[in-house]
């Protein structure tokens, strides 16, 4: 397994390579921004795959919290004059309060109750934006978003915000593989699994659940305040639940409750979508087939059936190996090596 | 006199104006195997519901060691010791048997979010023990050779022996095990009897929830009966066997015993 | 007087409308216990076809409205057997997203053939009622009374025939129904087309005093599923009394409250009822 782990650096190492170089080898800005977009929903992809698919609990306000981590940066750079990163530190934290107390109220319900629960809370935030009219400007949007900027250094052009958008994105998959792999992460999968077997296994349902959804929400609000310095204009649609809808599809199509599903889904589903742009609105028609076909024949999207796949060559491997009576504790000291 | 670790008092539950479990009376002695037996419908399920804290209780009372237990939930029995397994064993189809067991200790360790991320020391003690808890659990159930399989490829005998190394994991004081022997063919009956037999000798309680008599009677010191959510017998095998009311019981609802 | 009167009627209308969606989703929550998203896209598809059948064929508004259920029944239909029966044993994360795909779709389609603009259905009886000093618009009226007649209607055919018993049969208890020789795929086709044929009707009548457009179901069903989850989900009277519950707090609500937050009163009525009382107001029989 120690090799497994090995192949899974250089995997690591030559996406990020593939990344960093990216800009070099565009052909057009464009491509560039797109890019960047997509960076920007897989991290919040992952939050939502955090909540979703690690915890099992299907939450369909997350583009509501992504909203609310937009709106932080907008209105306090656009109406209170905050400077970008103070306001940009503010996203994640408001968008995870808002949602610690959301997580309260809906974590006690559960499965369809919740995700119906969710929607509505969703809808609940949409219209607050779009009828707010004095606090959130309404219908109009917010205008004018200063670009992002460290004292004097200011990303204002496509290719250093995509940079920025990048750093984040490998500190969000950083953060994210240190907890799935942890006994916390761990507890979120035992809930997903079963919650009746999880707390007769001794874990605090509600206080593991909303620890899940608050971190969820958390990464939803980045990605937002990210959004909010990258696209620089918003409007409450961005609430809106297609927009959840969209992030269901990127984390479906990479795989669900894995660690980079959510990323590898973005980044090809913006393409794919980029590629169908001559079918402007109605790119819906192949785009919600797809999903039903997806749940039906390729539930564990690209990564989890490759993962599935790995895992019984493994388990293969490992049972030639106990015949040809090797230790007969080999898997577990290998596993003792790799912790 | 054995000492006496979990009791019940005049416990009752009610579903609407049904009660599933009334008034029961019963004590389980420590470092013994007591079964639990009746008819279908008896309130056995509902019972092992009330002792793990899935259900609070409508009335009555439950002591755990000396300590009124009846308000808690699930986790928190599981935290005072009390391991259970369930008649069907949902484990997690997609990550292996070990990936599964791992974290059936996690209750007794403490990292949170924060050790996670900056992955502090206590982070990698817990993860050890939980890991070292896995495999001695799972060694003990005799399922080392399946610890990289996925879970979704073990046989139901395997799953029933996994379910029990995740109760394991967790350093309970009682093992309640619900239908321990369902689904699985005879022989391997008896080889899950031995394994039970295996954990009583080692000090732990076993309190099971079993259809098949001969393995009940094989393997229980003492015999709880329920009927109609009433205690009608309790003892040991024997007696259970000599009780004209147990008879009658399971005669006069379907000849289900046999089963 | 007139005034609360015609808050009294607006509630009605709305809380018609609301029923008979909920009622739908409510009777396929029983059956198939999972959470039709694409309702609303059942619903709105409905409204579709009876803007073309009344609009571009010039029929007449009932013929309309008997073709749109008919039409939205069998497209109900086949979403159960291609989409819904073979997910059946998956995980419910699963229908739940495959219907918010077939809402995707279905939007899609007829956004691609109506495009993305609003139309109108003429209503098809324009008379203003007036009783004394009360007037209530004909349209309105039509609305109460039909759903008053679908209701009593549904009501019969669920108690009162062998065909609709085997629904109520199966959502109390599945593995009972099909003991006794009721068949669960015939059951949740029929549910599946009355749910749709409700929707459509629901549609139809609501249309020609609302507009027509791709997004109009969202509100709709987002509503109807607070009605059953008040109501308790497979209820069939918890869906209409919680489909008038909604109507009225609207209708009031936007007129003594505010008309701007009209559409949040439903989901802050959600927020605060489950806040305490987790199970909702009337816990449903059906696990």
């Amino acid at each position: 397994m120690r090799v497994d782990y090995r192949m899974e650096y250089v995997f690591y190492g030559i996406l990020l390579l593939a990344a960093v170089a990216f800009p070099f080898f565009a052909t057009n800005e464009y491509q560039v921004y797109v890019m960047a977009l997509a960076f920007i929903w897989a991290i919040s992809a992952m939050g939502l795959n955090l909540i979703a698919g690690y915890t099992g609990q299907l939450n369909l306000a997350h583009a509501g919290f992504m909203a609310i981590g937009a709106y932080t940066v907008g209105l306090l750079t656009v109406d209170y004059g905050v400077p970008f990163w103070l306001a940009f530190l503010l996203a994640g934290p408001i968008a995870a309060v808002v949602g610690f107390f959301a997580g309260i109220l809906s974590l006690r319900l559960k499965t369809h109750f919740f995700s119906i629960f969710t929607l509505c809370v969703g809808y609940i935030i949409y219209l607050l934006i779009e009828k707010g009219d004095s606090f959130t400007h309404g219908p109009v949007g917010v205008i004018g978003i200063p670009a992002p900027s460290i004292g004097p250094l200011v990303f204002d052009t496509t290719t250093s915000v995509y940079f920025l958008v990048l750093a984040f994105l490998v500190l969000t998959i950083w953060v994210m593989r240190r907890l799935v792999r942890s006994i916390v992460g761990r507890s979120f999968v035992a809930i997903r699994n079963s919650d009746d077997l999880a707390e007769a296994l001794g874990i605090n349902l509600m206080r593991t659940k909303v620890l899940a959804f608050t971190l969820s929400t958390f990464i939803a609000g980045l990605s937002g305040g990210l959004f909010a310095g990258f696209v620089r204009f918003l409007g409450p649609d961005l609430a809106r639940e297609y927009h959840t809808f969209d992030l269901i599809a990127f984390v479906l199509v990479g795989g669900i409750g894995t660690l980079m599903g959510p990323v590898l889904g973005a980044v090809a589903l913006t393409w794919v979508t980029q590629s169908l742009q001559f079918l402007e609105n109605y790119r819906m028609i192949v785009f919600g087939p797809m999903l039903i076909l997806l749940v039906m024949f390729f539930p564990h999207g690209i990564i989890g059936t490759f993962g599935i796949w790995m895992a019984r060559r493994r388990a293969n491997a490992g049972k030639r190996s106990n015949t040809q009576a090797v230790l007969p504790s080999r898997s577990g000291e290998e596993a003792r090596a790799n912790a | 006199m054995p000492e006496i670790i979990l009791e019940t008092k005049a416990l009752t539950k009610r579903f609407g104006g049904l009660a599933a479990v009334k008034d029961v009376d019963a004590k389980v002695e420590k470092g013994r195997i007591t079964a639990i037996i009746g008819p279908n419908g008896a309130g056995k399920t509902t019972f092992f519901n009330l002792i793990s804290g899935t259900f609070p209780s409508t009335s009555g009372e439950l002591w755990l060691e000396g300590q009124r237990v009846e308000r808690k939930r699930p986790d928190q029995m599981a935290q005072l010791g009390i391991a259970r397994t369930f008649q069907t064993t949902s484990l997690f189809d997609g990550a292996t048997v070990m990936d599964n067991l791992i974290v059936g200790h996690r209750l007794r360790t403490s990292s949170g979010l924060m050790d996670a991320i900056f992955q502090t020391s206590r982070l990698k003690a817990d993860e050890r023990s939980c890991r070292a808890k896995a495999e001695e659990a799972l060694d003990f159930v005799g399922l080392t050779h399946v610890a990289n399989r996925l879970a979704a490829d073990v046989t139901q005998e395997e799953r029933k022996r996994i379910a029990f190394a995740l109760a394991l994991a967790t350093d309970p004081k009682i093992l309640l095990l619900d239908e321990p022997a369902g689904g699985v063919n005879p022989e391997e009956t008896v080889g899950l009897a031995d394994l039970i037999r295996k954990i009583s000798a080692t000090g732990l309680t076993v309190c099971l929830i079993e259809h098949k008599m001969d393995m009940v009677m094989g393997l229980a010191d003492h015999i709880i009966v329920l009927d109609h959510g009433e205690k009608i017998a309790d003892g040991t095998p024997a007696e259970i066997r000599a009780n004209p009311l147990v008879i009658e019981a399971y005669l006069g609802a379907g000849h289900d015993a046999a089963a | 007087m007139n005034i609360f009167f015609q808050q009294v009627l607006n509630g009605l209308t709305l809380g018609s409308v609301y029923s008979l969606v909920a009622l739908g989703l409510t009777l396929v929550y029983g059956i198939l216990h999972i959470p039709n998203f694409a309702h609303g896209a059942f619903f709105m598809v409905g409204a579709y076809i009876s803007f073309y059948v009344a609009g571009d064929l010039g029929a007449n508004f009932w013929v309309a409205m008997i073709v749109s259920a008919a039409a939205v029944a069998v497209m109900a239909m086949i979403s159960e057997r291609l989409i819904f029966h073979p997910l059946r044993n998956s995980p419910a994360l699963h229908d739940m997203i495959a219907a918010i795909g077939l809402l995707l779709f279905l939007e899609a389609v007829v956004q691609a053939i109506w495009g993305a603009d609003f139309h109108r259905l003429p209503a098809p009886y324009t008379t203003i009622l007036r009783f004394a000093d009360l007037t209530a618009p004909a349209q309105r009226v039509l609305i109460i009374g039909a759903a008053i007649v679908l209701m009593i209607g549904l009501q019969i055919f669920l108690r009162r025939t062998t065909t609709g018993s085997t629904i109520v049969a199966t959502a109390q208890n599945r593995e009972g129904a099909a003991l006794v020789g009721i068949s669960p795929l015939k059951v949740s086709l029929l549910t599946f087309a009355i749910s749709g044929a409700l929707a459509a009707v629901a549609a139809t009548l609501f249309a020609p005093i609302n507009l027509i457009y791709p997004a109009m179901g969202h509100l709709v069903i987002l509503k109807a599923f607070v009605i059953i989850i008040l109501g308790g989900m497979g209820s069939i009277p918890g869906a209409i009394v919680g489909g008038m519950v909604i109507g009225f707090a609207e209708s009031f609500g936007a007129f003594y409250i505010s008309n701007n937050y009209k559409d949040i009163i439903a989901f802050v009525l959600l927020v605060f009822i489950l806040s305490l009382r987790p199970q909702g107001l009337f816990p449903s029989e059906v696990r």
